[in-house]
């Protein structure tokens, strides 16, 4: 047996790997200290009555009230949006396996996704707002909901893509080979096999649509109201987290803080839970 | 066997008199080709909204960019809205500041992350890796700014800034000349926090598509695994990984909430790291909506989302085709 040399580029190999785990300890530790800071300062300010009510007069200088109105907002925000986005987004994905594949077309739908995908959210803000200016729409709901479409259409696409591609390929032959049109194909085939993608597709969306702050900003407006039509402005939880921090008054910026944590559980909650929806439902489709 | 002419979907008949009862074949070819009509006119949508939000930027912004030759507005460093004078400078060089820390400090972690991940990890930790990535990349943007505004403000305030005043004396990019947390460091952190799992997911599936079995043969020969990573690995994917970066990069550029919560947002061009700055998107997201009572202001503000629009897209363009030959897809 012979003993291996101790070479320079064993220490190499030594110092390189020290400087991964430092890295993997860096990048991990700050990730970890956000959720345990959003946590540790939530907490405290976290009460029933946070979750349960609309902010009272003078909510914004320390008075009583809660922010169901932005949580309730917030909801309502990404549900339209991603119900939408999911409307013209379901029909692009199953267009672009079935009858686009490889071509150069495609393709190119493909790169215009992503880079839409890259689109800064604040930009679609300003778009959407524009729109709005141009077919008289004030700051509203729908409008809310029609930014949040634009920004999640990419992302829900390309998940979809994503799992529609993972689809073995004799399913597809096996079924046109036996008549099928392709639109049966895409109907009854893939869109049953890919279900679960769909699921993840749409949690990821929803928790896109339901974190950002820059798009609804200009778009969906604020109040302090729980909104109750389609017309009218609204708020959300990210607008509620960033207007109480801006707060001179200490009670105000700790609801902020209880508002990211309740921002950050939804998130979580969602992300998580498309997990295992998705893992449950990929039982039933063949491999 | 004669009746078994043409293509495609025939009816489903077994027999005399024992009919399907579902549409017909014409029935069925037709809808299968309005289905294509339909449909490839709404997988024009992401296209034709690409164009669209670069036009409405373009027309809506033309009373300010083509007032003035274009070098002023970019370069001109005053900007005051009530006498018309709208220089871009101060918040392009707030924007690039921000960005080139943010990254210059996400970069080398994040390389290090993604080559122990697909280098060296056991197959337990990968596994783990892409959920944990994904429920890090799922946090809104707003918290990262909770947490920069907590933590990392302070911590900018009472550890690096006496530091740099104690040892780096003298260097222009690292005076103090602040008292307060609030600047281009603390944006930059919070930046390579909020772009890290997006980086190391690039870079991970990027190395995945690198053959195992080249891998092998460099250590059968007595490489050792670094020797291997720069020598096979590195060389065969590294236009792909400048592109993840670049994508990385113009994540960065585009941020806005995070950002705009902790960098200061004071108008003038900084020389510091320590310096407060005004990024373009922190700027739109302030005074876009309101103040349209001064003339030209809302096209200024939409003159500076279309210079951060353009740019991102040129980033975002040539990494996403970069990517997509590399990993025969489109990524992100």
């Amino acid at each position: 047996m012979t003993t291996r040399r101790w070479e320079r580029r064993h220490l190499a190999e030594a110092l390189v790997k020290g400087m991964m785990y430092f890295s993997i300890g860096l990048v991990a530790g700050s990730l970890a200290l956000i959720l345990w800071t959003v946590v540790i300062r939530g907490i405290p300010a976290m009460s029933w009555e946070m979750v349960s009510m609309p902010p009272e007069g003078g909510y914004f200088m320390g008075k009583g009230g809660g922010v169901l109105n932005a949580i309730i907002g917030s909801l309502y925000l990404a549900s339209g949006g991603t119900l939408l986005a999911l409307i013209f987004g379901l029909p692009i994905a199953l267009y672009l396996e079935t009858y686009l594949g490889e071509s150069p077309w495609g393709r190119y739908v493909r790169l215009s996704l992503d880079v839409l995908w890259g689109i800064p959210s604040i930009v679609y803000g300003v778009f959407g707002f524009t729109l709005m200016l141009a077919i008289g729409l004030r700051a509203s709901l729908l409008a809310g909901i029609i930014v949040l479409a634009l920004l999640e259409l990419p992302i829900m696409v390309r998940a979809m893509d994503e799992v529609i591609r993972r689809m073995p390929v004799d399913l597809e032959q096996a079924a046109l080979a036996l008549g099928s049109t392709k639109l049966e194909v895409a109907l009854r085939i893939v869109t049953r096999q890919m279900l679960p993608g769909i699921i993840t597709a749409v949690l990821l969306g929803f928790g896109r649509g339901i974190g950002d702050a820059a798009s609804v900003l200009f778009t969906a407006g604020y109040t302090d109201r729980i909104t109750t039509s389609l017309l009218r402005p609204t708020a959300s939880l990210p607008l509620a987290v960033f207007f109480q921090l801006a707060s001179p008054f200490p009670e105000v910026q700790k609801r902020g803080y209880a508002s990211a944590l309740i921002l950050t559980v939804i998130v979580l909650v969602i992300s998580l839970g498309s997990r295992w929806i998705s893992g449950r439902l990929s039982r039933y489709t063949i491999k | 066997m004669k009746d078994q002419r043409g293509t495609g979907p025939r009816p489903l008949v077994t027999g005399e008199g024992r009919h399907n009862n579902g549409p017909s074949a014409v029935a069925r070819l037709r809808a299968d080709r309005n289905a294509r009509r339909t449909l490839s006119i709404v997988t024009l949508l992401p296209v034709f909204l690409i164009a669209a939000i670069t036009l409405a930027l373009i027309i809506r912004s033309w009373p300010v960019v083509s007032g003035k030759p274009l070098a002023q507005t970019v370069f001109g460093a005053v900007w005051k809205p009530e006498q018309g004078l709208f220089g871009f400078w101060p918040f392009i060089a707030g924007t690039a500041w921000v960005t080139v820390v943010g990254m210059g400090l996400a970069v080398a972690p994040c390389v290090f992350t993604s080559l122990y991940l697909s280098e060296y990890a056991n197959v337990a930790t990968r596994v783990l890796a892409k959920p944990v990535l994904d429920l890090l990349a799922a946090i809104p943007p707003v918290v990262y700014g909770v947490w920069g505004l907590l933590a990392v403000v302070p911590f900018v305030e009472d550890v690096l800034a006496p530091l740099a005043k104690r040892w780096l004396v003298g260097i222009p990019i690292f005076a103090v000349n602040q008292p307060t947390g609030f600047g281009i460091l603390a944006g930059g952190i919070v930046l390579a926090v909020m772009v890290a799992p997006f980086i190391i997911a690039v870079l991970y599936e990027i190395l995945d598509t690198v053959p195992e079995e080249l891998r092998h043969a460099s250590l059968a020969v007595g490489a050792t695994r670094w020797q291997t990573i720069r020598g096979v690995v590195i060389p065969k994917v590294l236009p792909g990984m400048v592109a993840g970066i670049v994508l990385g990069a113009s994540r960065a550029l585009g941020e806005t909430i995070a950002v705009l919560m902790v960098v200061g947002n004071v108008v003038h061009v900084p020389t510091s790291v320590f310096d407060a700055a005004y990024p373009l998107p922190a700027l739109i997201a302030n005074n876009y909506g309101d103040m349209m009572s001064i003339p030209l202001y809302d096209a200024a503000l939409l003159s500076g989302a279309l210079v951060l629009l353009v740019v991102i897209l040129i980033f975002n363009i040539l990494s996403t085709l970069v990517l997509q030959r590399l990993l025969g897809r489109g990524w992100t």
